[in-house]
């Protein structure tokens, strides 16, 4: 299942959760900052259990270290998934 | 002289609408908010009060205690934060049981798919002082914050603490109160089992034909400060919580003593606090939860507070009533009604009060608002509440 999963298809769902989280639409964007959107540490918890269900994915607390954007989750969850 | 805490700002959501005028007017008018023997806040939807964040990260009991805070705020005439150094802002929320929606919840998560999707917020949702976190965030009180848990004293208890924390000096101001929301199939079934609860769905406070309480929910935030701060800034004063009492019964798990006499006791400091005599008092805000042992030793414990004589003269009615028994949160919108009915100089009714019961022979105020005296004299009035495990808590409030 995993090599079907595309980039975008991830991206897509994590501008999904974080519309859900409460961040404004305008605001989200494959650069954009967790932080500038007011998306902080209980948030990405719970994105990193979204990204577990729907990939299989392992992420541990030290993995979400460091990611600071969109860009860059998506870039550890494809790194995890190869 | 100590230090006076004035009451600047009041906010409530409750089962007859949302806000404390809501509240207030509604009950007065003889309006019930009790439908299907519960009373559900059905007028507060958090979608349309509070952001997406906000109702994410709060179980529904803070959710209250937010639009509650937010009307009190906006009440007080408070621009961007407290109108004090946020240092001295202090923050002071009761709550009986806490975010008891997110416990069970998260306990069918748990049964249903396992330890790994837990909500990683279950926590921050259910712990009890979350209400109080929330508020001192969202409106950048800086001094102490805690909350208060003494079953359904906890919103009087949470008042009280705050009266204190101005009189001793700590705070110059506090965002007071409590708030409920255990209209949950664990918490209605566990106080149905222990036959808390009215098995007819009636809140007929002090009838003798009462046979529980009607669970309710709900939230009530004041905003309290030190007087002359207050004045200083212009700001319109409601009132002064001008004492406050606290006893234990130490008696039973969860029956009051009989013969009330922690009860008194309480009532007794709460006076003694405000320098208030029996004979100053015009309304009594009773806890009058509409259970067989509650009604009956708060009305010895009046009478043996304020002497018979002056216990028959004062009316005394009970807003559970109306909205039902919000628990943690009950103490508190009582304070409200209690200080909102004082400055309206009127006792808003005990409805569905029809039947006396042997030896409670005080004025109820059966069904229908009625004015109090009017005059020079000063509109001081009591607010009971007493909870599960003994907790006795009194204000006593003055209205200007």
């Amino acid at each position: 299942m995993p090599t079907t999963i595309t980039r975008e298809q991830i991206e897509q769902r994590v501008f999904t959760a974080l519309e859900e989280f409460g961040a404004e639409p305008d605001q989200i964007g494959p650069d954009a900052e967790f932080e500038a959107m007011d998306v902080d540490s209980l948030d990405l918890v719970e994105l990193a259990q979204i990204v577990e269900d729907e990939y299989g994915v392992q992420l541990k607390g030290e993995d979400m270290e460091g990611v600071k954007t969109v860009r860059q989750a998506v870039d550890l969850v494809m790194s995890k998934l190869s | 002289m100590k230090r006076q805490a004035v009451i600047t700002g009041v906010g409530a959501v409750t089962p007859l609408g949302v806000g404390a005028r809501t509240l207030h007017e509604r009950w007065t008018a003889g309006q019930s908010g009790i439908e299907d023997g519960v009373g559900r806040c059905s007028e507060f939807e958090p979608k349309e009060h509070l952001s997406i964040k906000e109702v994410r990260r709060s179980d529904r009991f803070t959710q209250l205690a937010l639009l509650a805070a937010r009307e009190a705020v906006a009440d007080a005439g408070w621009d961007d934060g407290p109108p004090v150094d946020r240092d001295r802002a202090a923050c002071v929320m009761g709550t009986g049981i806490g975010g008891i929606n997110t416990l069970e919840t998260q306990h069918i998560v748990l049964r249903e798919q396992g330890a790994e999707r837990v909500s990683a917020l279950s926590i921050p949702l259910l712990m009890a002082n979350a209400a109080s976190g929330v508020l001192a965030m969202k409106f950048d009180l800086h001094g102490q914050s805690f909350g208060t848990v003494s079953a359904c004293a906890a919103g009087a208890h949470a008042i009280g603490m705050a009266q204190r924390l101005i009189a001793y000096g700590d705070a110059d101001v506090v965002m007071t109160g409590g708030s409920e929301a255990t209209l949950t199939p664990l918490a209605t079934s566990a106080f149905a089992r222990m036959e808390a609860t009215s098995p007819t769905g009636i809140s007929r406070p002090f009838d003798r034909r009462r046979d529980g309480f009607v669970m309710g929910e709900g939230a009530g935030v004041l905003i309290l400060e030190e007087e002359e701060a207050a004045k200083a800034r212009g700001a319109r004063i409601l009132g002064h919580v001008l004492g406050f009492g606290s006893t234990s019964d130490a008696h039973h798990l969860t029956a009051p003593e009989p013969e009330g006499r922690g009860a008194a006791k309480a009532i007794e400091l709460a006076l003694k606090d405000g320098g208030v005599n029996p004979d100053e008092v015009v309304y009594v805000n009773a806890h009058g939860t509409s259970t067989p042992l509650n009604d009956r030793a708060e009305t010895r414990a009046i009478k043996a507070a304020l002497g018979e004589e002056r216990a028959k003269q004062v009316p005394v009615s009970s807003t559970k009533s109306a909205i039902g028994h919000l628990l943690g949160a009950a103490g508190a919108v009582e304070a409200i009604a209690t200080v909102l009915a004082l400055r309206d100089r009127i006792a808003p009714p005990t409805l569905n009060w029809e039947e006396e019961d042997e030896g409670m022979d005080l004025d109820y105020v059966p069904r229908e608002a009625r004015p109090l005296p009017n005059g020079d004299s000063r509109a001081i009035g009591l607010s009971n509440a007493f909870g599960f495990g003994g907790h006795n808590a009194v204000l006593c409030l003055e209205a200007h």
